[in-house]
């Protein structure tokens, strides 16, 4: 049948689910919402400026205003102070969205292992694709963008809300140091006493 | 620095404070002074006036299981008069559980977030400063991390969020 219809139309016209089409179509249209915080940040204004030229990607289109964009670049260590401003963003930002985490301190908190930095974004946000380095080069980001527009095309929608269905962690939790002090703080044990507690 | 000026501040210390046990200290030709917490605003208004003008510093010292130390914080002022160039460090200590020390913003404005950024990390607190909150930690914020018994990591207090997940947000 759609052969037959080839042949009538010729190259006319083309065929596809309307699914693909609205995800290539995004994939292709991205508009990053830089959040920048550290020298990751340096990078990435060079990853959009003329030289690696982000628009050759079709996600030149940087945007200070979460309404407007669909993808956030986290660039840059995390402070806890930040995290709810970080939340508040992403929250603004309307579907369908997508998160790059960029660096080793916006993916894990890098070097900086202290009470005041979050050791990764995604502990509190959904991240789509991680760029380490530090910081990663903007042929890093690049290919980032691009591993973000593949899976765009693969796992897009047309209405967001089958994000839903799809994207939903499933699987075993990783193990929370955290965790294990707060049970410990539960369960009474004075930390004050443990000056050289191990899990510190 | 001349013999007649250190011995100047010297003067103005023991006029002000007579009763005080003063200790007058000296480290790589910086002069220092120990003065009682009771005392500190006596004597930070009588060297303001004999032309300590500045205040360079005000920051704090945590000596747990320092060697040799006796108390456990050490809140230091670091003083400049701007005329002659003559500096001077003025340090007084506090023990737990009594933290508290008059604020010197009457004396020096300038000591406002110096003052508030020492409660901050330490947990000192000052007495009559106007707008006495934390200046760079969250104000839920429960711990001083600056201490020495604060583990670096914290106590959970970097991951106590809400977790967004795709479906939520």
């Amino acid at each position: 049948m759609a052969t037959q219809i080839n042949k009538q139309l010729g190259d006319n016209i083309f065929l596809t689910t309307l699914d693909a089409a609205a995800s290539w179509a995004r994939a292709n249209s991205l508009w990053p919402m830089p959040f920048a915080t550290a020298c990751c940040g340096i990078e990435l204004m060079s990853t959009a400026a003329s030289r690696h030229d982000l628009s050759r990607f079709g996600s030149e289109v940087m945007r200070f205003t979460p309404r407007q964009c669909d993808l956030m670049i986290v660039a840059g260590r995390v402070v806890m102070k930040m995290i709810p401003v970080l939340q508040r963003i992403w929250m603004q930002m309307p579907e369908p969205k997508w998160c790059i985490s960029m660096g080793a301190c916006a993916c894990s908190g890098g070097v900086f292992d202290t009470y005041a930095v979050v050791q990764g974004i995604d502990r509190f946000i959904p991240v789509d694709v991680y760029v380490p380095g530090c910081p990663p080069r903007p042929e890093q980001l690049i290919r980032a963008i691009m591993d973000l527009q593949d899976k765009i095309k693969k796992t897009g929608t047309y209405n967001a809300r089958e994000f839903q269905l799809r994207i939903l962690p499933d699987g075993p939790k990783r193990f929370d140091e955290d965790e294990l002090m707060r049970i410990r703080e539960r369960n009474g044990l004075e930390l004050d006493d443990h000056k050289y507690d191990p899990i510190h | 620095m001349t013999e007649s000026a250190e011995s100047d501040w010297k003067q103005v210390l023991e006029k002000a404070l007579p009763s005080a046990n003063l200790r007058f200290s000296e480290f790589r030709n910086q002069q220092r002074v120990d003065v009682p917490a009771s005392g500190i605003v006596a004597a930070l208004t009588a060297l303001r006036d004999a032309g300590m003008d500045q205040l360079c510093d005000l920051t704090a010292v945590d000596l747990l299981e320092y060697p040799g130390a006796t108390d456990r914080f050490e809140v230091v002022y670091l003083l400049l008069n701007t005329t002659s160039g003559q500096r001077l460090t003025v340090r007084t200590h506090l023990n737990e559980p009594d933290l508290k020390i008059p604020s010197a913003v009457p004396i020096w404005f300038g000591a406002d977030w110096l003052e508030r950024e020492v409660y901050d990390m330490y947990g000192i607190v000052f007495e009559g400063h106007p707008n006495f909150k934390r200046l760079l930690l969250p104000d839920a914020f429960e711990s001083f991390p600056m201490r020495k018994d604060y583990p670096v990591k914290g106590r959970g207090e970097r991951h106590n969020f809400p977790i967004i997940t795709r479906a939520e947000s």
